[in-house]
């Protein structure tokens, strides 16, 4: 069991937890966030591992994680 | 379920103004967790620099002292001959670094200053929209060398992590990057090391950490990381230049 829960409103749509995301999970929605940004998301919490790799590389700590 | 990554107690809640992408943010959070670990900001004091980083005291929960331009090194000695249990640490771009401050740089390590230093070399300078700075690369453009930089008209760029690992009052000096999960990880393992270098009271440290400029290279934030990767290294290769020993 693991969650990625993202601080939406930090978000800046930089889409560097895409790319670190081993599960591929992670995608830039099309709702944008109140500057402006497209937000991240995840798109299926249940294939999440907690590795943390999006955590570790989002520039604007906006994600945390539960394991 | 456990909370397994959340934000550093040694950042505040304000949220970064760095343009998207851009890995200050990553070398900030790698900072305060280093500090963290150490054990609590009861006795840490930082020095901001001029550049994109100016606003570091908004981001740090801890004592910051913004410096005038490349002047950061020195405001640390400073406070380090008056304070001299404190965990100081400076935060410095390119410019701010390796232009107008080189001489406060240079001596500093060359005193042994018993202080840290977290070097973002991004190869331009950020704030004032991308000219060339000491540390762009060959072929690399910039507002000042729009047609890329040669070293026939403006040098070659300079590797401070190298040239700063010849003076005896340096106890530990790493380059760094930030381009992908595997050297973020590196990057945080060398900025703590740093920093025991500081508690153990053995001299200079230096971290130069290789980070992007995504608004003024005209670059997405994931070709950044691969220009990071792919060209910066070559000409900056990561590695630990100096470690006299704990
Ligand atoms: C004495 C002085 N000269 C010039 C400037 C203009 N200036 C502000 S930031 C900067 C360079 C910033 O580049 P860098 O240190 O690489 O940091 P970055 O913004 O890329 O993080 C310059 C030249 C200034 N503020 N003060
Ligand atoms: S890395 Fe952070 S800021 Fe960038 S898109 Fe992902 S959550 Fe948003
Ligand atoms: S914690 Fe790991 S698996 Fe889960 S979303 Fe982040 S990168 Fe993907
Ligand atoms: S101008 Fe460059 S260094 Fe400054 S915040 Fe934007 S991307 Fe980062």
């Amino acid at each position: 069991m693991a969650k990625v829960e993202f601080k939406e409103a930090l978000c800046k749509g930089c889409a560097l937890c895409v790319i670190a995301c081993p599960k591929k999970i992670i995608s830039v929605s099309d709702r944008s966030n109140e500057k402006g940004y497209f937000v991240a998301e995840v798109n299926d919490n249940s294939l999440c591992t907690g590795c943390a790799a999006c955590a570790t590389m989002c520039p604007d700590v906006v994600i945390d994680v539960y394991r | 379920m456990q909370q397994v990554f959340k934000k550093s107690s040694l950042l505040t809640d304000t949220p970064f103004h760095y343009c998207p992408g851009c890995t200050h943010g990553i070398a900030h959070r790698l900072t305060a967790e280093a500090i963290e670990e150490l054990g609590g900001n009861q006795g840490v004091i930082g020095i901001a620099p001029v550049g994109c980083a100016v606003f570091a005291y908004n981001y740090f929960n801890c004592d910051i002292q913004q410096a005038a331009h490349g002047r950061a090194p020195a405001v640390a000695t400073g406070i380090r001959r008056v304070c001299p249990d404190k965990i100081i640490f400076v935060y410095q771009g390119d410019g701010d670094l390796a232009s107008i401050g080189m001489a406060e740089t240079v001596h500093a390590a060359a005193r042994g200053e018993n202080i840290t230093v977290i070097f973002i070399n991004n190869a331009i300078y950020g704030m004032t929209g991308g000219q060339m700075a000491p540390t762009t690369l060959i072929g690399q453009k910039s507002t000042t060398s729009p047609a890329g930089r040669t070293a026939e008209l403006q040098g070659s760029p300079i590797r401070v992590s190298e040239m700063l690992a010849t003076l005896d009052g340096a106890a530990y000096i790493a380059r760094v990057s930030l381009h992908d999960l595997k050297s973020v990880i590196a990057a945080k393992k060398a900025i703590k090391k740093a920093f025991d270098y500081q508690v153990a009271k053995k001299g200079f440290s230096m971290v130069e950490v290789l980070s992007t400029c995504p608004t003024n290279w005209g670059m997405s934030s994931e070709a950044s990381m691969d220009y990071v990767k792919n060209e910066m290294t070559k000409v900056y290769p990561l590695g630990t230049f100096k470690e006299i020993g704990l």
